[in-house]
Parts: structure tokens; C-alpha cells; sequence
């Protein structure tokens, strides 16, 4: 992705970047972010930023975000746009609160993904069979989710033990928490094994330790079921998109849908199959929300996370572990709060250190106006972090939306979305 | 007009209209399947449609959504998205209810100012997505969708922190400073029908002008039907980009001013809440023309005012909404088949031509 640009930019540099492996690449970025952490906790004080409680609760609250990244990875992959992200995370919110409060949690999930393949299948043939504009599609899909969804709620919840016009009754079972042995203290039968990590993370006065003990434990502590489902589809996303035929073949309809049909790769089809995988993987996401995270559906309950997957999708660079990141990245500022608004304004001082390393980096590339901008952004956030004694809610909130726009406007050359992503195509036109 | 631009506007017609019945028989369906009687609910609708209370409401409605459909379309024309009305709508609103309360004119030229101040508002958040486009290449869809996630976060947070009013009195609902009487838009109808009406229908009118009438709203089609030939008669791509989303912005300042000026009187939150998304629908519903718009905005406004009567008789009012999401998608999918019988029609009655010249 990265790797054709820098070389060209890296290449009289000693130390080559582009020649590391991808692995090195990612641990290094990985290690240089945990440094930074490691620096601000000590700095402001505020353990709470890289314990393994935070980690853990980032990854549930970055899972519906993840979900419904891949989400709009699939059908962009695939050539569709789908703004209808949100909606499909609706219809899967609704379908996991029916399902769980009938059956089951599990069932719930289940319930979901048939629904969220459904509606993905109305994208799929407004847009594939009948050529519709994909935002539009997408948006009027918005406005029939959110409409039905309320409709259904009436009909089925109202009048309900627990239920009402915009919330289900509360559902049944829950889903077994995972904590590993030995690292995170999990049981092995009925013996509970030491708790290596949670040791280690406790040592505050070290630095970089009990970051990596505390993100590592995060990782494996406390993990609902679910999440470690989410996880695993980032990998298999890799393996099925870049590694198998079907995944070439998807990939080709959404860079180059005529060089595809040309090898006769049936593109119409690829796009029905992508958009079914695409609604099941937001409405699994909407379905977290409404039977694993909580365990009711609630009316508003997404609350924009479709979007935010959106945004996930591009800052990820359309790459599964990319989205990977961007979720993270997005989870934590409202996990931070969630736990403890308190620690909140550390992050201001993240941001100042990142900007710095920025500004080091460009300034090695001599690039003296970035550079500049850079450090003076980075002083600005300073400042800022003298000023400041609590960061308002709204600005966590507005967080994602900032990052995507700004990354958007600032690393266009890096970004690489398919080529042929929303734009109108019928087989056979070119010939 | 001569004879092919009547058919024309006689398909264009014919289609939304047929996506609307589309609408109703998928809506019967849905009742029927959930087990409500739909010959009940529609005559509770067409029995509202006589109530005139019903009416003004519907007009009320409509107010904003002309006002926010006439800003999404005149990006349409471009093949510009601007998904943002919505937030460009709240930042107007609170700018406009600040100002407003903190400025002391007499009555026309205080709502002039708020008007004005509505539209530089909303032309200045829009101006943000102009610019990300202009001159760093981004999407505007992506830009939209985030500024008004943005702007949302923003608003709540400046009305939180600085403009909201402690009263003591008995409303719980927390709102600003509350607008001198002469920043009121005078209503029509007391408490039933805002003047607000005839500022929707003069912005369809200099819509309508603007694009149609105008060498400027020449260029704007141009731009939007094949912009490489535009651009090869000098018409600079990126000047029209930033101006059209300017008057878009500016358009969407004003579709929050019914319910600022004429109806509450302050900003508090939820006011205004979707109208700007609604707007999106009413555009397409209307196919981008001010006549069309004119017409869709009175059938949501309906659609909405009249789904309150159907509560009384036991039906969820939100069948209302999934209504407007089938007009929706029933009007696009119906256009592409249409368009495309169309072509099919025209290219056969060539053919034919061609067949009767002697050769």
C-alpha cells in the first residue's frame, strides 16, 4: 500500500524503511505508539491510560466499529459504496434484540446476520441490478431501516414484560467471558492460574512494562466470545480477499470491472455475494450493540457507528488490519471516558507528542513547511494541555470524524481506495 | 414548449408518480403482513387531507423541506452530493439564535439580519467540504457526512458550555436566549401557518432562476452533464465546484429558520432534528426541478402531519416513514427504467424513420 511511495521518498535515507518486512514495519509502528503512551502515562500520571481494563474495554467498544470497517471494506472492495452501513447496523440492532429476547443471544446474532444479508441484498439490486446511485441507495436504505425498525418495535415490543415502543425486552443468556491462563489469570478447570501480566502491570514506575503487559492483557482479559469472533474475521478477510479466487476475483470487480468480465468473471454475481457478506458483517455489529454489549435494543441505539465504520474504512486504507487500527484508534478516547473522563486530557498530550515525531519525520524529508506546521500544532496541543483540566464529552465524540477528514486532506497520495468503487457499470455496456 | 420536452416532462412526471403508488402498495403489504387494515388507514389519510388544520400543518412541514431539497438539488445539478445540510442546518441555527437575541433592530431588518446571518452561517460550514474538495481532492460525500457529525458535536457543545439559559420557569426543556418579538417571523395563519412559506417558495424561485435562467446556472448543467466539455469551453471546474456549494450552504442555513423564527423562538436541542436529511429524499422524490420539489415537499409534509391521525386509529405512525424510504428507492429504481424504456423508445422510432427514407 505505503511501501511504492516511500521507497521513492526514502531512498536516500541509511536507515531504509521500505526495505523492512511488513511485520518489522507494523511492530516497530506498534512499539514507537507504545512508547508514546508509556512517556505521556508517566508524565501526566494517569495509569488508567494503557491498563489492561482500558485495552479491554477499547476492544469492546471498538468491535461494532470494526465490524462495520469490514463492512464497508467488503462492498468497496467489491465496487459498491455503502453509505447504507448504518442502517444495516439498525436492522441487525433490532434483529439481535428480537432474536435474544426469543431465544438466545447466540440466536440473536444469528437472526441478525440473515437480516443484515437482506438488506444488503436491497443494495445489492438497487444498485447492481437497476444501476442506482450508491449514496442514494445507501441513504434511502437509512431512512427504511430506521422506519422499520420503530414500526416493528411497536408491533412486537409494546405492551411487552420490559419492552416499549423503541426498546426490546431484555434478552436472554450471556456470553461466556474468555480470560487467557497463565497471562491474564483465566481458569484452567477449577484452577485459577497466576496472573503474569496483571504482575507486571502493576510495576507503574517502569516504563514501556506495564504498557505492553497492560495492552497485552487488555487484549486477553475479559473478552466476550463475540469480540474474539470480530477479531478473527480480520485475518480471514485477508486470507479470503488476497489469498483465494473468489477474493481476486471480488477484488478485480471493484478495481476493474471490464478487464474482470473480460476473463469472464461473473461481476454481478461477485457483487450480490459481497453485499450479503458486507449487511451480515454491520448487522453483527449492530447485533453487538443491542445483545452483547447491552442486552436490549434500544431505538438510536448505533448512534452514527455505521458512519463512523465508514470513516474507519478509508483511515484503514481499505486494508482489513487497517481497519483493525482505525477501530482501535476510534474505541479508545470513549473507552478512556467511559472508565474515567479524568484521564481524557492525557490523550491531548498523546496527540502533541505524535505530532512531534511527525514534525522529526518530515523534517528529515525536508519538508520545512509541513514540518513547521507540524510543531506548531504540536506546541498549540501543549498549550492546550496546560489549559485544559477536563475535555469535553462532545469533542471524544467528534474525535473519529476530525481524524478522518484531517487524514483525508493530509495523506491523500497514501490512501489507495479501488479504483472503481461507486461508479455506475452494466456487463456487456463496453464493447 | 414544443412537443419532446412535454413528453419528457410527462415521463419525468409520470414516474415519480408511479414510484408514489409503488410506495402505497408495498406500504399495503407491510400493513397487512403486520395485520393493521390498510383500506383504514387510508382513508384516515385521505379523510385528513380535507382537515384543514391538517393542511397548514402539512405546509409547516413542508416549509423546510423545500428550503433544504432546493439546497441538496442545486448540487444534484452538478453531480455534486451534499450530504450536508443537516449540520450546515445546526451550526446556522445556533449562530442565528446567538445573534438574533444579542441585536436590537427593528422588526423587518431584524429578520432580515437573522436570515442573512442563517445563510452565512450555513455557506461557511458548507464552504469547509468547498474547500477540502477544491484543494485537497477529498469526497465531498465522505467530507459531508463527517462536518456534520462535526458540526453536531460542535453545536451541543458551544450551546452546553456557553449559550444555554438557567430560567427558573416551569419548561424543562433548556434553550437560549430567547428572540426579541421583532426577529419573529410574522405567521399567516396564527400558531397554525408560519410566513415562512413564502421565503421556501422564493428560494425555489431563485433556484429556479439561478439555474435555469442564468449564464452562471448554464455553466452549473454543463458541469454537472459532461464536465471535460464544460471545461473545454472555459468554464472553470473549480470555481463552480466552490461557488454551487457555497449556494447550497447558504440554501441549508435556512431550512432551520421555520422552526427558529417562527415556531420556538430559541435554540434548544432536536430542533429542526432530520430536516436537512429529508431534504435529500424531497430533491430526488422531485427530480431536482423546483416544481417537482414544490410538490414532493407538500406529499412528505403530508405523508408526516397526517401520520399523526393514524395513531388514533391504532396504526404506528412510522408507517409513514417507511413510506417515504420506499418513495425513495422506488423513485430511483423507477427513473433507471424508465430512462431506459425511454432511450429504447427512441431508438426504435428512429430505426423506423430510417426504415421510410427511400434509399
Amino acid at each position: 500500500m505505503t511501501a511504492t511511495l516511500e521507497s521513492s521518498t526514502t531512498d536516500r535515507r541509511p536507515m531504509r524503511w521500505s526495505t523492512l518486512s511488513p511485520l518489522r514495519r507494523a511492530s516497530l509502528v506498534w512499539l514507537g505508539a507504545l512508547l508514546v503512551f508509556s512517556v505521556v502515562r508517566i508524565i501526566t500520571n494517569a495509569d488508567d491510560l494503557t491498563s489492561s481494563g482500558t485495552i479491554s474495554s477499547t476492544m469492546r467498544v471498538a468491535t461494532p466499529i470494526l465490524l462495520a470497517g469490514l463492512a464497508g471494506l467488503w462492498a468497496e472492495r467489491a465496487g459498491i459504496v455503502n453509505i447504507g452501513i448504518e442502517g444495516m447496523m439498525i436492522v441487525g440492532s433490532w434483529c439481535g434484540g428480537y432474536g435474544a429476547w426469543k431465544w438466545g443471544s447466540w440466536a440473536g446474532i444469528a437472526l441478525a446476520l440473515v437480516g443484515g444479508a437482506l438488506v444488503g441484498l436491497v443494495h445489492a439490486l438497487a444498485t447492481v441490478r437497476f444501476n442506482v446511485d450508491h449514496v442514494v441507495s445507501g441513504i434511502a436504505i437509512n431512512i427504511l431501516a430506521a422506519g422499520s425498525t420503530e414500526y416493528l418495535s411497536i408491533i412486537f415490543f409494546k405492551g411487552q414484560q420490559g419492552g416499549g415502543e423503541s426498546q426490546s425486552p431484555t434478552g436472554k443468556g450471556g456470553y461466556g467471558e474468555f480470560d487467557m491462563p497463565f497471562l491474564a489469570g483465566g481458569r484452567i478447570g477449577s484452577w485459577r492460574s497466576p496472573d503474569i501480566l496483571g504482575w507486571l502491570e502493576k510495576k507503574h514506575d517502569v516504563p514501556l512494562l506495564p504498557d505492553l503487559a497492560g495492552f497485552v492483557r487488555g487484549l486477553v482479559s475479559d473478552v466476550y466470545l463475540p469480540t474474539l469472533v470480530a477479531v478473527a474475521l480480520v485475518p480471514l478477510s485477508v486470507w479470503v480477499l488476497w489469498r483465494t479466487r473468489f477474493g481476486l476475483r471480488l477484488r478485480s470487480s471493484g478495481e476493474s470491472p471490464r478487464a474482470g468480465e473480460s476473463l469472464g468473471v461473473p461481476i454481478n454475481r461477485l457483487r450480490y455475494q459481497a453485499m450479503v457478506i458486507s449487511g451480515s458483517l454491520a448487522a453483527f455489529g449492530g447485533a453487538y450493540l443491542s445483545c452483547v454489549f447491552t442486552s436490549t435494543y434500544r431505538q438510536g441505539q448505533t448512534g452514527g457507528q455505521g458512519y463512523i465504520g465508514l470513516a474507519t474504512t478509508i483511515f484503514g486504507n481499505w486494508q482489513p488490519w487497517g481497519v483493525f487500527r482505525g477501530a482501535l484508534l476510534f474505541g479508545f478516547p470513549t473507552a478512556l471516558k467511559f472508565r474515567d473522563s479524568k484521564n481524557v486530557p492525557a490523550l491531548i498530550l498523546v496527540a502533541a507528542v505524535a505530532m512531534l515525531l511527525i514534525a522529526v519525520w518530515f523534517v528529515l524529508r525536508k519538508r520545512s513547511v509541513f514540518a513547521s506546521g507540524a510543531a506548531a500544532a504540536a506546541i498549540c496541543l501543549i498549550l492546550a494541555y496546560q489549559v485544559i483540566d477536563e475535555v469535553p464529552s462532545e469533542f471524544v465524540a467528534a474525535t473519529p470524524y476530525i481524524v478522518t477528514i484531517v487524514v483525508l486532506a493530509g495523506a491523500r497520495q497514501q490512501l489507495r481506495p479501488p479504483a472503481h468503487a461507486g461508479l455506475p457499470y452494466r456487463p456487456g455496456e463496453n464493447h | 414548449m414544443n412537443r419532446q420536452s412535454l413528453q419528457r416532462a410527462a415521463v419525468t412526471a409520470g414516474s415519480s408518480v408511479l414510484a408514489v403508488f409503488v410506495a402505497l402498495a408495498i406500504s399495503t403489504i407491510v400493513l397487512l403482513v403486520t395485520g393493521k387494515d390498510p383500506v383504514r388507514a387510508f382513508s384516515t389519510l385521505f379523510e385528513a387531507a380535507s382537515d384543514t388544520k391538517v393542511l397548514q400543518g402539512t405546509v409547516n412541514r413542508a416549509t423546510p423541506l423545500m428550503i433544504s431539497a432546493a439546497a441538496v438539488a442545486i448540487g444534484f445539478k452538478m453531480n455534486l452530493f451534499n450530504i450536508g445540510v443537516e449540520g450546515q442546518m445546526r451550526v446556522a441555527l445556533l449562530t442565528t439564535a446567538v445573534v438574533g437575541a444579542n441585536v436590537n433592530l427593528p422588526p423587518v431588518l431584524h429578520v432580515t439580519l437573522c436570515l442573512l446571518v442563517a445563510m452565512a452561517s450555513g455557506a461557511v460550514w458548507a464552504g469547509i467540504a468547498g474547500w477540502l474538495k477544491v484543494k485537497r481532492g477529498v469526497n465531498e460525500v465522505i467530507s459531508t457526512i463527517m462536518l456534520n457529525f462535526i458540526a453536531l458535536s460542535l453545536v451541543a457543545w458551544a450551546f452546553d458550555d456557553f449559550f444555554r439559559e438557567d430560567n427558573n420557569t416551569t419548561t424543562v426543556l433548556v434553550k437560549t436566549k430567547e428572540l426579541p418579538r421583532s426577529a419573529w417571523f410574522p405567521d399567516i395563519v396564527d400558531r397554525r401557518l408560519n410566513g415562512m412559506i413564502v421565503v421556501a417558495i422564493v428560494v425555489l424561485l431563485v433556484f429556479w432562476v439561478l439555474v435555469w435562467k442564468t449564464r452562471f446556472g448554464f455553466r452549473l448543467r454543463a458541469s454537472g452533464a459532461n464536465a471535460g466539455a464544460a471545461r473545454a469551453t472555459g468554464v472553470h471546474p473549480k470555481r463552480m465546484i466552490l461557488i454551487s456549494i457555497l449556494i447550497s450552504g447558504a440554501f441549508a442555513g435556512l431550512v432551520g429558520m421555520r422552526a427558529l423564527l417562527g415556531d420556538v423562538h430559541a435554540y434548544q436541542n432536536n430542533l429542526a432534528e432530520q430536516q436537512g436529511f429529508n431534504g435529500i429524499a424531497v430533491a430526488l422524490l422531485g427530480r431536482n426541478h423546483p416544481l417537482g420539489i414544490f410538490f414532493a415537499a407538500l406529499l412528505f409534509g403530508f405523508l408526516g402531519e397526517a401520520s399523526g391521525k393514524l395513531q388514533l386509529e391504532d396504526i404506528p405512525k412510522e408507517i409513514a416513514t417507511i413510506m417515504s424510504g420506499i418513495i425513495v428507492l422506488a423513485v430511483v429504481i423507477i427513473n433507471e427504467a424508465v430512462k431506459r424504456w425511454n432511450d429504447k423508445r427512441i431508438q426504435r422510432r428512429a430505426a423506423a424513420a430510417l426504415e421510410e427514407v427511400p434509399s
